[in-house]
């Protein structure tokens, strides 16, 4: 088996804080995890868990309190690991008064590429990220999509093995994203390593082979999207219309109406009857879909169980 | 060295972009409003007041640019996090620092050279032809850029563990205590305790000297200035940079980005 891509074993970070420095606040603790080669891992949580600090102290700008981490064998510390990695800061701000493709033939100076390799890669990516007909304006102009592509272009330039994104899809409109998704799709399928990090659970479960779930600078396990963040449907919801007012159906007690149609809620193990019942109340089925739980009712569970655990302790300790 | 050229010639084309060199203008309208004036008020001492007049200005105007841009080319990098990604790539701090140093001293050489061909016109327009005293104009101009050079590099060592207010106001406390270093070094003040003297002694011996760099007395009235001045400025202005420096890149190594 390869060895992983990413390795971070007992990563912790403290920042001093209060009057004169004195008191340490915990943003990351004990943090052990690997990436694999060729995987795309999703690193989920709330503001403020320590994801971006994770990310930071793998690219050296911060540095750990304790432990270490490496990326393709390489220490963190050791300045060349980055020819083989690349990376997208969160909310990017670059040099506002250079043109896209002038930024990215300046990153790329940086991996003593030749000039003509230099031009056909600035190229080539601005294509890539859709901004090949906004390349000769300065990036002061640019929207924030706009910027978080140019972002990802430079992150990818040279291409690296290990590619590391800090919110990637933030600021970016649907489409923004899609593309965004498939950028990483495609840097999966050439074989390279994707780590980033996500608020959006659908965007995790779409991309991620597996993902890491931190809070609180804890991580609280790691695994397939689906049995990690149970993403697993809670339920399916019906959308459907009457054919006719005065329809009747069992159903119609249960649901929600809203204008002319009804939505209404049943266990997944109730779907095939439910659709029988209104298959016989000759009703218009819109949709049918699984609902699943938002982004703030997971971490909003987990917060709740560590102050469930943590007044749990409280109560033994008394 | 490539890293440290690739940054140095960003942040000249920053300051290009930025349009630091417009000072220049102002200049130019200075230098021609005193060649005009100097010529109708003053008699046999024209020369001497445009090559005074001149060089002041291009200290002072060299001295703007070398504390609030030098402050700015380090805080202003971290506050945008236009740094992020740059350190992300094989670059060390250090090269990041010295090309940032670099960048921004390539920057007022060009804008001092450019300065010096304009006070060179304005002495030219109550003078020609040019005297041999007048080149030594060219020393002075040499000694101002040795000066800003090393106001660069205090400006980024402060910058590195300060904010950039504060930046500000040590460089320029420092430039004026190196102005008046070599006085503190002869003083004789009255009621002072021998111990005293030798602290603010010792303490002159380690601020920058900045009169050493100021020769305009001399060239104003064509006096040729020593090589062997010339020699020990340059020796001092790149010794003590390199400390400054070196103190900052051991500084900014180690400093979060938060």
């Amino acid at each position: 088996m390869a060895s992983p891509a990413i390795e971070i074993e007992n990563l912790s970070k403290e920042y001093p804080h209060g009057f004169l420095n004195l008191k340490k606040k915990r943003s990351l603790e004990n943090l052990n995890m690997d990436v694999q080669t060729g995987e795309v891992f999703g690193f989920l949580g709330p503001n403020g868990a320590g994801k971006s600090t994770t990310i930071k102290l793998l690219m050296r700008l911060i540095f750990p309190t304790a432990g270490t981490a490496r990326i393709l064998g390489k220490s963190i510390h050791d300045v060349s690991m980055h020819r083989n990695v690349g990376y997208l800061p969160e909310q990017p701000y670059f040099y506002d008064y250079l043109t896209a493709a002038e930024l990215l033939d300046y990153f790329a100076r940086f991996h003593n590429l030749t000039a003509a390799d230099r031009r056909d890669r600035v190229q080539r990516m601005l294509k890539k990220v859709g901004l090949e007909t906004a390349k000769k304006i300065q990036l002061r102009k640019y929207s924030k999509g706009m910027l978080q592509r140019a972002g990802l272009a430079q992150a990818i330039l040279h291409d690296p093995q290990v590619v590391i994104l800090d919110e990637p899809m933030s600021g970016l409109d649907p489409l923004g994203r899609r593309e965004v998704r498939d950028i990483i799709l495609e840097l999966k399928r050439e074989g390279r390593t994707v780590l980033f990090s996500t608020h959006i659970l659908s965007d995790a479960e779409m991309l991620c082979d597996r993902v890491g779930v931190i809070v609180g600078g804890t991580l609280r396990g790691i695994g397939a999207p689906g049995e990690m963040i149970g993403i697993t449907a809670q339920g399916m919801e019906i959308l459907f219309e009457l054919p006719e007012a005065g329809t009747k159906t069992p159903l119609l007690e249960k649901a929600t109406k809203t204008g002319e149609r009804y939505r209404v809620q049943v266990p997944e193990c109730e779907l095939y009857a439910a659709l029988e019942q209104l298959k016989d109340a000759r009703v218009r089925i819109l949709s049918v879909a699984q609902i699943k739980p938002t982004l703030e009712e997971f971490f909003m569970n987990l917060v709740d169980a560590d102050r469930a655990q943590a007044n749990a302790v409280e109560v033994s300790g008394q | 060295m490539r890293n440290i050229w690739t940054v140095a010639t960003n942040t000249f084309r920053e300051a290009v972009r930025d349009r630091v060199l417009y000072n220049l203008v102002f200049f130019a309208l200075l230098m021609m409003g005193a060649a005009i004036l100097v010529g109708q008020v003053s008699i046999g001492i024209e020369d001497s007041v445009i090559v005074s007049l001149g060089l002041t200005a291009i200290s002072v105007i060299g001295i703007f640019i070398a504390v609030f841009i030098g402050v700015g080319l380090v805080s202003k990098e971290i506050d945008k996090r236009t740094l992020y990604a740059l350190l992300a790539k094989p670059v060390q701090r250090w090269e990041f620092l010295l090309g940032k140093y670099g960048g921004l001293v390539l920057t007022l050489t060009v804008n001092t050279a450019a300065m010096a061909v304009g006070l060179y016109v304005a002495l030219w327009t109550v003078k020609h032809p040019l005297e041999r005293g007048d080149w030594y104009v060219l020393v002075a101009v040499y000694l101002i850029l040795l000066k800003l050079a090393l106001i660069v590099a205090l400006a980024m060592l402060f910058s590195c563990f300060t904010t950039p207010f504060l930046a500000i106001l040590f460089t320029a406390g420092l430039y004026v205590a190196g102005v008046f270093a070599e006085d503190l070094r002869t003083m004789q003040a009255v009621g002072l305790a021998p111990e005293t003297m030798k602290l603010l002694r010792g303490i002159s011996y380690l601020l920058p000297n900045f009169e050493n760099f100021n020769v305009m007395g001399a060239v104003a009235h064509s006096r040729g200035v020593p090589a062997s001045l010339v020699w020990q400025d340059t020796w001092y202005a790149l010794l003590y940079a390199s400390l400054v420096l070196a103190t900052a890149a051991v500084v900014f190594s180690r400093r979060n980005l938060k």
